[in-house]
């Protein structure tokens, strides 16, 4: 995966969203900032110094994508662990230990060996140990992931708490509905290319895609025109249309004797979003390639 | 210079540094472990079929180094004037086990293995069983039925098997003229002062291996003197001859025109006339003391 | 300086936690098995026996553990990705590899001490008293340990750029090589050219020369080690495993995670 010209900046005490289908690079450039991997080109600052320097790491909370923890030492251990780096007393260490620990629901699970963590659990850890130490900029790569609908809200939760005590967040996910309820801002990556950053409205743009019918047919139907746009799934119909043609549809309807189930309107996913840009992003190359024969 | 580039250099300079470093130490502590005679008093493995297992695919180096390993052994032992190379024989055991066609080794081994204590070990026995796995391992080599002869005729001082070597060694078209003539002189007459003479000589001149020819020039040296004192004792008979009268003192015969002056052994001092009227060496030169310890 | 400690710390919990001490109930087995059985063979060499066989098992354990649980410490942090979560922490990459060296090194003197008072304990049950000479085998522990210490720094250093079944490859080559150092720089020239053998010679001496930390020939005969060459050899130790350490870093600096 590489990254092509990635230029970014993330105001101080925002949520910032890093948006993008998997493999688009967001991993990758998170892991740029932490200095897991280095660019071939470029320089990264955080906090006003650059990220060659290590003890700015104080200040920073990371919790890594599909986090793995040592399995043979207790959560507590681990925290206690990590901990230690940040130069914090041993009294004060326990105290925000079991602090974080019941933040994040593990307190029960103290004593229990990693190893025996379910990944639900790990990705709890993965949180606890990012803001343990109470740093400014805390960076999240995936930490929905592995997590039930409860877990997400926990972490949701929890961003907004981040927010508001005044910290900076940034985190990558490929879940709209997540960013548009959290984030302040997005960037969209694709492709290894940064597409864009606005506020979350912004990026997909308002418009829908019209309207979407559900409805039933009872016995053998006589042909109608929206009969055969509909998609089949047993007895249940799915059409689309547009939001014009909405009414001039039910009344179709109505006259054939169906049953209307629900009217809903289309919004575009995040998935249509990137499907057009990888799509302009195929067409460009092969442009490209008959272009520069 | 960017701190990356510097951070480079001290590096660089610190790996320099600190291998130079390394250099120094383990020289020093070489001086020190040879001081201990450790590595020459040990051999775990014995068994050369054993090493040779071990050894892998690797055969020909390990014997390379088990060679050396007999060499650095001899040669410390030299050095230090022990006695005992109760070594030796495992060493090269396992040398020519582990490589077969290790030539030098066979003709090392078997001078060092036969010659008496305490030049060697004084096992002409084993000498003839290296030997044998040579010649072996090595058909063409006729060099090593030289070594064979070598250690019948000087060590195990049978003569008639000492021949049967040379014999066989001659059959071989690249053996050396002298092969067959030696065969058959030493079938003839067994031992002599003239043939030890020539064999120490072929040895010494064909030979490249350091101790060899140290060695070689040792015999040769004190077969000089045997043979000078014959030459002198025929002298001093001549003498008895013509005046009826043992020479007391050598300058007798130079007076009486038979020598043209004193003759010195190689070390400088002029032979001189012993008690019992045969020729001997100055009690004051170090070829005695030479000869005493090496009896032949 | 604190955060190498902070490391070292964990390393070694995780050595005691991973079971590797156990090996030291095998070693006290085997002591007890030797000492039996060497009862039973000629009286006069139990002594030698014991100590020969004692330090050689004690070398061959620590050297599987330095060699396997070396390479492990970093490419185990780096395929498991425990490390990413600790890296994003006020720790310098050099600082974590010196942590977890240290912590090896701690596991594996806890353990050869112990091995070296189960070796006493044997050798007890043959020679009764036990003289001021047999403190010389403490001695030959300690040598040992040194070898250790240096084997888990190359382990290290190969694992920070191979994948670990190579860096086991490597530092078991390594451990060869080093062996036969000694015997490379009196090489004879068999049909090797002179520059070959200067070459030869002057790699020996940068060789890692293993033998430097065997003193079995003499403890086992109840001989001395002079104090000047153990000073030395702990110099020597110190010194190429700085030079090792400092090329691990130096790799492990620029690695990329994946």
């Amino acid at each position: 995966m590489s990254l092509e010209n990635l230029s970014m900046q993330v105001e101080s005490g925002e949520v910032f969203g890093f948006l993008g289908p998997n493999g688009a690079g967001k991993s990758t450039t998170i892991k740029l900032l932490m200095r897991l991997i280095f660019p071939t080109s470029g320089t990264a600052r955080i906090l006003g110094k650059s990220i060659e320097d290590v003890s700015t790491h104080q200040r920073i909370g990371y919790l890594p994508e599909q986090p793995y923890f040592y399995d043979y030492l207790t959560a507590g251990e681990l925290l206690d662990y990590f901990a230690r780096f940040h130069r914090l007393t041993a009294n004060d260490r326990c105290v925000r230990v079991q602090r974080i620990l019941r933040k994040v629901g593990l307190e029960t699970a103290k004593k229990m060996q990693l190893r025996k963590y379910s990944k639900g659990m790990l990705q709890r850890v993965g949180m606890a140990q990012a803001i343990l130490h109470e740093p400014e900029v805390v960076v999240l790569d995936e930490p929905m992931s592995g997590l039930d609908p409860l877990g997400r809200r926990e972490v949701r939760d929890i961003i907004l708490e981040l927010k508001r005590e005044g910290r900076t967040v940034l985190f990558s996910t490929h879940i709209l509905s997540d960013a548009e309820m959290l984030c302040d801002r997005v960037g969209v990556i694709v492709g290894g290319k940064l597409r864009g950053v606005g506020t979350p409205g912004e990026m997909v743009g308002i418009q829908t895609q019209g309207m979407e019918i559900l409805f039933e047919v009872q016995g053998a139907a006589k042909r109608f025109p929206l009969l055969d746009r509909a998609t089949r799934t047993g007895e249940r119909y799915r059409a689309q249309v547009s939001e014009s043609e909405l009414y001039g549809a039910l009344d179709e309807l109505r006259g054939a004797g169906a049953r209307i189930l629900s009217v809903a309107q289309i919004k575009p996913t995040l998935e249509d979003f990137f499907m057009h840009l990888v799509e302009a992003d195929r067409a460009q190359a092969s442009a490209v390639e008959v272009t520069g024969k | 210079m960017t701190r990356r580039a510097i951070t480079g250099l001290c590096l660089t300079a610190a790996l320099v540094f600190g291998l130079a470093a390394v250099w120094v130490l383990q020289n020093k502590i070489d001086g020190q472990r040879d001081a201990m005679h450790l590595e020459q008093d040990e051999l775990l493995l014995r068994s050369g079929s054993t090493v040779k297992k071990l050894s892998l695919e690797y055969g020909p180096l390990m014997g390379a180094i088990y060679w050396t390993r007999a060499v650095q052994y001899y040669g410390e032992k030299h050095r230090l004037q022990e006695r005992g190379l109760d070594l030796l024989w495992p060493l090269l055991d396992i040398a020519t086990t582990l490589d077969p066609n290790l030539l030098v080794a066979y003709s090392f081994g078997s001078m060092f293995l036969s010659d008496a204590a305490p030049r060697g070990a004084g096992r002409p026995d084993l000498a003839v069983k290296l030997l044998e796995r040579g010649i072996q391992a090595n058909p063409e080599e006729w060099r090593l039925y030289q070594d064979l002869g070598n250690v019948y005729y000087f060590d195990a001082k049978n003569y008639s098997k000492a021949a049967a070597a040379y014999e066989e060694g001659s059959k071989n078209p690249h053996a050396f003229i002298w092969m067959k003539v030696m065969a058959a002189k030493i079938a003839g007459e067994g031992r002599s002062l003239d043939t030890s003479y020539f064999l120490w000589q072929q040895v010494y001149e064909t030979s490249t291996n350091k101790d060899i020819r140290q060695n070689a020039e040792v015999h040769l040296r004190l077969l000089k003197v045997d043979l000078d004192l014959r030459t002198l004792d025929q002298f001093l008979d001549e003498y008895e001859k013509r005046t009826g009268k043992r020479a007391k003192r050598m300058s007798e015969l130079v007076e009486a025109g038979l020598l043209k002056r004193i003759p010195s052994d190689s070390d400088g001092f002029p032979y001189v006339v012993g008690a019992s009227g045969k020729a001997e060496l100055n009690l004051n030169s170090p070829l005695l003391e030479e000869k005493v310890m090496n009896p032949s | 300086m604190k955060n190498i400690w902070i490391v070292a710390t964990n390393t070694f919990r995780e050595a005691v936690r991973d079971r590797v001490l156990y090996n030291l109930v095998f070693f006290a087995l085997l002591m007890m098995g030797a000492a039996i059985v060497v009862g039973q063979i000629s009286i006069g060499i139990e002594q030698t026996v014991i100590v020969s066989l004692g330090l050689a098992a004690i070398s061959v354990i620590g050297l599987f553990i330095a060699v396997f649980i070396g390479v492990g410490l970093v490419s185990k942090e780096m395929d498991k990705r425990t490390l990413y979560a600790l890296l994003a922490k006020p720790l310098k990459r050099w600082e974590f590899l010196l942590g977890k060296y240290a912590g090896l090194v701690m596991t594996l003197a806890v353990n050869t001490a112990a091995m070296a008072v189960g070796l006493y304990a044997a050798l007890w049950t043959v020679k009764q008293p036990l003289v001021e000479s047999d403190a010389y085998v403490f001695v030959a522990v300690y040598l040992i340990l040194l070898k250790l210490a240096l084997i888990v720094a190359l382990a290290m250093l190969f694992s920070c750029f191979t994948t670990p079944f190579l860096a086991i490859l490597f530092t078991g080559g390594m451990y060869v090589a080093g062996v036969f150092a000694y015997d490379l720089r009196t090489i004879q020239g068999i049909n090797l050219s002179a520059t070959i053998v200067k070459l030869v010679r002057g790699i020996s001496y940068l060789l890692p020369n293993f033998q430097n930390f065997n003193v079995t020939g003499a403890v086992a005969h109840g001989r001395g080690v002079p104090g000047s060459l153990v000073w030395h050899v702990t110099v020597y130790t110190v010194v190429y495993c700085a030079v090792v350490l400092a090329g691990a870093s130096a790799v492990f600096a620029r690695r990329n995670l994946k």
